[in-house]
Formats: structure tokens, C-alpha cells, sequence
């Protein structure tokens, strides 16, 4: 698989390091509710399609990335750099 | 100042290696006697920090993806968004930086006993490199001047490509003689020489 890195530019995925589903939503800080927490820190949809992940590029530029990629054919149709993407940006 | 010992040490040995049959397919050597310092700039001061290394080197970059320059012992490239390796073969180098650079616009760190240079020039440059890093050497991907930030057998490695059949690598100094070995047996089968 190659992860078209914005800054590096396409780079085999041993250059990357997963860090997870990029579609969870923390839960409001203040919650005790032990099953929100649960369901933030276990709970995988495992989607076949299209899924949105963070990718770390650690062999390269060191930025975090958000991937775009379809679970069934491994094809990647966006990655965006995830500070533009907390900062309001789409990928 | 003394003088910096190479981390290649025996390992070094100048001379022809390798397959001569067909000449020689790479020439490799340590460049030494230089500063190298790395330079980040906080994401709102990247155009003033490039200003900035322009006024203190002479090589001045736009903000692109790993654009770089090269004059002489001189280099800068970028590998990171903003981030950059500021290179030259002057011990005031640091100094000069930290006299227009400061803590709000970018932080500095001085690498030089952190890395060594080792400079691969040759007509199999590319062939033999394209054995330790899993990117294209090539000129329309990899244009000459820019910087890259790579691996090699998962440890991390820069490179600069310096002319159309030159790339400068730095490689982390405590790695540098493994490294060195490595690059002779990847380069055996072309003939290289060690300057
Ligand atoms: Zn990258």
C-alpha cells in the first residue's frame, strides 16, 4: 500500500504508523458515564467502504495525517494533514 | 576548536572496491568540517524564518514541499513542513542563525555530532540508493536541490539531492559505520571508489 503523504509525496506504507479510527468523537470530558467511555476507548464499527483513519508519517515529515481509504480494495482517496482538518479543513 | 573524529573510523578506506570490470559505478565519502543545524519554524512563521536563513546563508527558499538550494559547501532544504536542514562548512553557522532567528519565530538545533554526511556521486548514484531507501531517486520526482526525509531498514536518514548524479545522506553518527558498511555492499556490484 503507498499513503500519499501532502508534504513527502507517495511513500510505502512501512514509512507510516497507524494510530486508529479517525471517525471517533470524544465524549464530553466531564462524563462519568462509564458506557460512553467504553464505547469512546472499544467499540469498532470495523465499516466495509470507505473509512476515515489517522496515519502518523514517523519515516518521513513526522505530521499526522488523516487517510481516506476503502476497506475492501485498500484504494485511498484523499489524505490530508490532520491540523488542517481539526482546524475546520474536509478531507 | 577540535576536531571531530569520524564515526566511520577503520571502516573508512580510500580506493577502488567492488566490481572495477566496469569502472566506477559510484564514488562515496564522508564530508566533514561542517555545521549542520535544524531548524523548525512555529506554523505561522515560516515566510519570515526563510527570510531569515536567505539573510544568514544566502540561499533563499520559497515555502514548497522539500525545496532546497546548493552553493558550494552551502545547503538548505526543507523536509518537513517547516522544517529545514541548514548546512555549511562554517563553525559560526549556529551563531549566525540564532543572531536572526529567534525563539518566537523558530527553535534551532545544532546536529552537528548528531549526524555525518556522506556524499554519493556517480552514474549509479540512484541504482545503488534506490537499494537502502524506498523512494524515487529519479529527477522528476526527486528534483535536484530538494530534501527528503526517509528511512532506511526503518531508521530514519535525510538526503539532498545536489546534482544530477549527486545525493548527500545524513545519517545518524552513532549509525554511521554500520551504515557505510551497508552502502560498500550495496554499491560492490557497480565498482566504487572511496575518496
Ligand atoms: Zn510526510
Amino acid at each position: 500500500m503507498i499513503i500519499k503523504c501532502p508534504y513527502c509525496g507517495p511513500r510505502d506504507v512501512i514509512e507510516f504508523t497507524y494510530q486508529g479510527d479517525a471517525t471517533r468523537k470524544r465524549p464530553e470530558p466531564l462524563s462519568n458515564d462509564p458506557d460512553v467511555w467504553n464505547a469512546y476507548v472499544y467499540d469498532r464499527s470495523n465499516p466495509s467502504g470507505l473509512h476515515r483513519e489517522f496515519w502518523l508519517h514517523s519515516g518521513g515529515c513526522r505530521q499526522h495525517l488523516v487517510v481516506t481509504r476503502d476497506m475492501t480494495t485498500h484504494a485511498i482517496s484523499s489524505v490530508a494533514f490532520a491540523r488542517d482538518i481539526a482546524s475546520g479543513g474536509q478531507a | 576548536m577540535a576536531e571531530l573524529q569520524s564515526p566511520i573510523g577503520s571502516a573508512y578506506v580510500t580506493g577502488d572496491h567492488g566490481n572495477a570490470a566496469g569502472g566506477v559505478g559510484v564514488t562515496i565519502r564522508e564530508r566533514i568540517g561542517l555545521s549542520i543545524i535544524q531548524i523548525t519554524a512555529w506554523s505561522d512563521t515560516i515566510p519570515e524564518v526563510l527570510t531569515a536563513i536567505g539573510s544568514a546563508t544566502g540561499l533563499v527558499l520559497q515555502n514548497k514541499p522539500g525545496l532546497g538550494r546548493v552553493a558550494g559547501e552551502k545547503s538548505v532544504f526543507g523536509f518537513a513542513p517547516g522544517r529545514y536542514f541548514v548546512v555549511a562548512a562554517t563553525p559560526e553557522l549556529e551563531l549566525r542563525l540564532r543572531s536572526v532567528i529567534s525563539a518566537d519565530l523558530a527553535t534551532i538545533i545544532d546536529l552537528t555530532h548528531g549526524r555525518t554526511v556522506i556524499r554519493v556521486s556517480g552514474p549509479d548514484a540512484e541504482w545503488v540508493l534506490s537499494k537502502l531507501f524506498a523512494i524515487d531517486f529519479s529527477e522528476h520526482a526527486f528534483p535536484i536541490a530538494y530534501g527528503r526525509a526517509t528511512l532506511h531498514h526503518d531508521i530514519h536518514a535525510n538526503i539532498q539531492h545536489i546534482d544530477d548524479e549527486t545525493f548527500d545522506l545524513y545519517v545518524f553518527r552513532t549509525f554511521a559505520r554500520s551504515f557505510w558498511k551497508t552502502l560498500g555492499h550495496a554499491a560492490e556490484e557497480v565498482g566504487y571508489k572511496v575518496e
